[in-house]
């Protein structure tokens, strides 16, 4: 036989593999014609409202740029506060799934936080106008009663409690599981000598944790972090159930004249929005798809950047 | 020798340490005193009901303090911080569970009572004015579109993830996983004004509604999900079993399909049930795509079709004269929708755990 003159098997091409093989390659080029699809479409339909005259746009805006600003500064700020809130916590659930709780519990409790993720956002909505918004309400008085000298807290409280601070905290409860999950996992990773060498030296738990959990751990915080704004930034539903909006941009926490979000603006005006609103909500939804595509490579970039320089394994 | 002699404690090993159930003992007792406190403040009219979660909430903040007081002076610094992350890393895992334990419990207290009414679930909107009707037309959509969903996402995202694990190599795969982390980040809003921009396209109508595009849309968030926990699943299948398969001469389609799949298809199909139990939930792209009807449709390719979470905020969104009667459907559909979410992932994990493959002895 030739091949063993030449030392080469030339392997039989079966039509099975063939077709298989293609099979998957097919479909995995789909995905890429899909995201393709996704900002090629999203262009073209924004198209007009890049280039409208003044006047023609929604609220009276000059251009497409002064329409958009104040909604991506109301998401970027209702994304950045429930941050703001569920980063500690997250941190303080997962150390105390991975560190605290009793081995046996630990698992069980993690599938309770699980749990959360679990809630359809139109549900969280539901709970946090209904719920939420009306028993939060009087701490909001309150609130801006003793601390009004605060400019966080200034301003005509809201007598509904349907506030960006809510909004906030309904997002910061969304947001947890994904970051706790995160989190979890990245904690108990942990080389187990590093910490047995924290407590060998004598270190208190706590010690402990901060000396080798923490440090260990922090890439980890900040992918997390950027996983749960990527979150929050694109939550519609139970922002357009809970905020009340206005076309403006303030700090005020506590007041009815909340900066909208984009998505919850989208959500909003669509099912009444024609000709070049329709445009100008989809503009909106491409600056929304470029913001939290940053966010999510920034996430990624830290996930991989661990991977790579990690030396504790 | 039995006089034992006092020496002066000068180093941390000889501190004082708190009695065992002291910590307990202190956070009853800042309660008590709280509840205490909150009860005066109720008895003078500062509030009209009685606050417990203020109470609680409170209570727990001056257990903090005290813990950290008390540790100080009997064991010292360290130990009184090291008490101190300990009972705040605790709170942060009870107000953690608050809204979770807040949000199922009114969904069950007011969504039970509408859900289990016979018209609930065999009348759908169609001219009901307050009153009455029910939610079989949003159950029908959401069951139709994401079976629809799930027809698109399944081969497309199990393909993907064999290319990924047996095949991909080289520039194609890397960019295929990257851009699969690109997806897995897309708002659904978007994800709906895609389908949404598509359609107009193809169809050159603006004003196009239908559930197919719904199924389009979520067929966008859901095959990333797909891709990602099959890939997982699939690399965790042993090389040995490939390497025997190929050494007995099998080709290796018939491997991935008789050897790999089977192997792992116990965790792809837990896989799969989460990743429709996540899309079943999203409201923001069929709002756009699939829009609002009162009535039912079982076609996918034409006109209107409701879903069950848009049924959810069109409910509260757009309340009629007698509010109530919006507002405890609304509930009961968002405790149907949690309902069909639990069943789902009660589904997969039990898939998982019965028909994964017994690798250990």
């Amino acid at each position: 036989m030739t091949s063993e003159t030449t030392g080469v098997i030339k392997p039989r091409v079966r039509l099975g593999d063939r077709v298989f093989s293609t099979g998957t390659v097919f479909a995995g080029s789909l995905i890429l014609v899909v995201l393709a699809a996704v900002a090629i479409f999203l262009v073209v339909q924004s198209v007009p409202a890049l280039v409208a005259k003044p006047g023609t746009l929604p609220n009276a805006a000059p251009n497409f740029w002064t329409y958009v600003w104040p909604l991506v500064f109301g998401t970027v700020w209702a994304a950045a506060i429930a941050l703001l809130i569920s980063i500690p916590i997250s941190i303080g659930v997962a150390l105390f799934i991975s560190h605290y709780a009793p081995r046996r519990l630990a698992q069980g409790l993690g599938y309770i936080i699980d749990l959360l993720a679990a809630v359809p956002s139109v549900v969280f909505g539901l709970w946090g106008v209904l719920v939420l918004a009306k028993t939060i309400q009087p701490f909001f008085v309150w609130l801006n009663a003793n601390l009004g000298w605060i400019p966080l807290f200034g301003g005509v409280v809201s007598g509904t409690g349907k506030t960006v601070l809510t909004v906030a905290i309904v997002l910061a409860v969304m947001v947890l599981p994904i970051m706790t999950a995160v989190c979890r996992e990245v904690f108990l990773q942990t080389p187990r000598l590093h910490e047995e060498a924290a407590l060998a030296l004598g270190a208190t738990r706590w010690e402990m944790i901060r000396t080798a959990v923490l440090p260990f751990g922090r890439p980890g915080i900040i992918s997390a972090s950027m996983l749960g704004l990527g979150r929050a930034l694109g939550e519609t539903l139970a922002v357009a159930m809970v905020l009340s909006p206005a076309v403006v941009i303030n700090f005020f926490l506590l007041t009815s004249q909340n900066p909208n979000t984009i998505a919850s603006n989208i959500a909003l005006q669509f099912p009444e929005a024609s000709g070049l609103g329709i445009n100008t909500l989809i503009a909106s939804g491409l600056v929304l798809f470029v913001i939290t595509f940053i966010v999510n490579a920034i996430a990624r970039f830290a996930i991989n950047r661990r991977k790579a320089f990690s030396g504790a394994n | 020798m039995a006089v034992s002699v006092a020496r002066p404690m000068t180093n941390s090993l000889t501190t004082g340490r708190l009695p065992r159930g002291s910590v307990w003992m202190i956070l009853l007792g800042s309660w008590v005193l709280l509840g205490i406190v909150f009860l005066f403040v109720q008895m003078a009219g500062g509030t009209k009901q009685y606050n417990l979660v203020g109470a609680l909430f409170l209570g727990t903040v001056l257990f903090d303090i005290l813990v950290f007081a008390i540790a100080y002076l009997v064991e010292g610094g360290r130990q009184a911080r090291d008490r101190l992350a300990t009972s705040l890393i605790a709170t942060a895992f009870i107000i953690a569970l608050l809204p979770l334990v807040s949000l199922v419990y009114t969904v069950l207290l007011n969504g039970f009572a509408r859900m289990i009414q016979p018209s609930f679930f065999s009348q759908s909107m169609r001219n009901v004015l307050d009153a009455g009707g029910g939610a079989v037309h949003a159950i029908v959509g959401t069951l139709e579109i994401t079976g629809l969903a799930t027809l698109f996402s399944v081969p497309i995202g199990l393909l993907t993830s064999i290319y990924l694990v047996e095949y991909g190599k080289g520039p194609l795969a890397r960019t295929i996983t990257f851009m699969v982390d690109v997806m897995t980040g897309i708002p659904s809003i978007v994800a709906g004004l895609f389908a949404y921009a598509f359609f107009v396209l193809v169809t050159g109508n603006v004003g196009y509604r239908s559930g197919l595009g719904g199924a389009v849309a979520l067929s966008v968030l859901m095959i990333p999900v797909v891709v990602r926990s099959s890939e997982e699943m699939l690399k965790l299948v042993p090389n040995e079993l490939r390497e025997a398969s190929y050494a007995l001469g099998v080709p290796k389609w018939l491997t991935i399909l008789k050897i790999v799949l089977p192997t792992s298809i116990a965790g792809i199909t837990t896989g799969i049930m989460l990743a429709i139990a996540r899309v079943i939930g999203e409201t923001a792209p069929l709002l756009i795509i699939t829009g609002f009807t009162a009535s039912m449709n079982y076609n996918l390719f034409d006109s209107r079709m409701m879903t069950l979470p848009y049924f959810v905020y069109a409910q509260y969104a757009n309340q009629g004269a007698h509010q109530s009667d919006f507002v405890n459907r609304a509930w009961a559909g968002a405790l149907t929708l949690i309902l069909i979410v639990m069943l789902l992932n009660l589904i997969a994990r039990a898939v998982a755990k019965i028909f994964s493959p017994k690798l250990g002895r």
